[in-house]
């Protein structure tokens, strides 16, 4: 038990690791990660939306008639969406602003219903949790990597911290939308080269 | 029949939970929402517009109660003296309501300035109503007593381009501004006597 529960969990860090294994959630993936501050609030919201709504869902699963399964997910995740948004406009306001419509767009992101309808409805409360929180962590570990290259490269900062000298000619194009897809593209080109072996 | 029965309760119950969730969240989280506005989104827009004055307008401000609802008031002292107040609006835009922050000379009831604070407008189309500052200079100056309007409703505001709509909510909530400044200026006047 303990064991399936580990590996319920360490799947979503690397075996299926949201944006790059299962190729879900890309809209915010591809727009919110012009820094890594960006990646990691916007994982941090989708993972404690996924659990909850996992936590919630397994527990209810034999009480929701299959019919209307996905409208009964749907209610429960945007429930959990909103409170997200509240608590964010209530406690990380600026970082709230940099997200914006991207937090109640969490309610439509494939990876949480996904994980909702292939996962929580057909097991128990925990290993629901363990899949919700490392799907959840592969999500915001993935969005804060594709931040960091993309802020590396397209601001010259880390964090808002400047890396490089004074010398150093931002490349903008990598914060700009085209420059999401390439860098997601090579990443995903890269995690395959290394998952070959 | 019997199914059906038990998908509507499940559903009932199950929205019914979640609305009452939100609500004691909301409740909960108000005031810290008011305050985090206060500082992040409102608090710029009122120092752009009162700019130069010597006070404080966010720690200086009163609240009056217009019919039902309750409107903050933001002071402005200039030579010492309380000389214009920021009230804020909105009117509806493109995608939403467009909150406009309205500074207002109390003596002549000129507008001293005009800024943007919360929208959900198009970026790069509606939403330079808050990035371009060329729009929003136009209103300075012009008289809060009368209907502001975009030019191409006959009046003296050159909308921005591709944004109409959203030209319209700005000006829309500005003269609703001067509207709410008329029929309040007893009370404001009477408050003010406390910042002096």
């Amino acid at each position: 038990m303990a064991k399936t529960l580990v590996q319920e969990f360490t799947k979503g860090l690397w075996e299926e690791i949201p944006p790059f294994r299962l190729v879900l959630g890309l809209c915010p993936t591809l727009a919110v990660t012009k820094s890594v501050e960006n990646g990691i609030g916007m994982g941090v919201a989708t993972t404690f939306v996924l659990v909850f709504s996992n936590i919630l869902i397994s527990a209810l699963r034999k009480l929701i008639p299959s019919k209307v399964r996905i409208a009964a997910y749907i209610v429960i995740i945007a429930a959990f969406v909103t409170v997200v948004e509240l608590l964010m406009q209530a406690f990380t306001y600026p970082l709230f602003l940099k997200l914006g419509i991207f937090i109640p767009l969490i309610v439509v992101n494939c990876i949480v219903l996904g994980r909702a309808e292939a996962f929580a409805s057909k097991n128990g409360i925990l290993p629901s949790t363990a899949d919700g929180l490392g799907i959840g962590i592969g999500f915001t570990l993935a969005l804060g990597a594709l931040g960091a290259v993309r802020e590396v490269l397209g601001a010259g900062t880390f964090l808002g911290h400047a890396v490089f000298g004074p010398s150093f000619e931002p490349f903008t194009f990598m914060v700009k939308a085209p420059g999401a897809f390439m860098c997601l593209g090579l990443m995903l080109c890269l995690m395959n080269l290394v998952g070959k072996k | 029949m019997r199914e059906i029965i038990r998908m509507i309760t499940v559903l009932t119950v199950l929205c019914a939970f979640a609305g009452g969730l939100l609500a004691a969240i909301r409740q909960g989280t108000m005031e810290r929402i008011e305050n985090q506005q206060l500082q992040f989104v409102k608090g710029p827009a009122i120092m752009q517009i009162l700019k130069g004055c010597s006070n404080d307008p966010i720690k200086d401000r009163f609240k009056i109660a217009d019919g039902k609802v309750e409107r903050s008031f933001f002071v402005g002292k200039f030579d010492g003296k309380p000389k214009a107040v920021a009230l804020e609006t909105a009117a509806k835009g493109f995608g939403g309501d467009v909150g406009v922050m309205v500074g207002i000379d109390v003596d002549t009831g000129k507008i001293v300035g005009v800024a943007v604070t919360t929208h959900s407008e198009t970026p790069g189309m509606g939403a330079r109503a808050k990035t371009d500052p060329g729009f929003v200079e136009q209103f300075k100056g012009k008289s809060s007593q009368q209907t502001i309007r975009v030019t191409k409703d006959g009046g003296q505001i050159n909308a921005l381009s591709g944004a109409t709509i959203t030209s319209r909510a700005v000006c829309l909530a500005t003269t609703e501004a001067g509207r709410i400044f008329k029929r309040l200026k007893p009370e404001i006047q009477k408050d003010l006597q406390k910042f002096k």
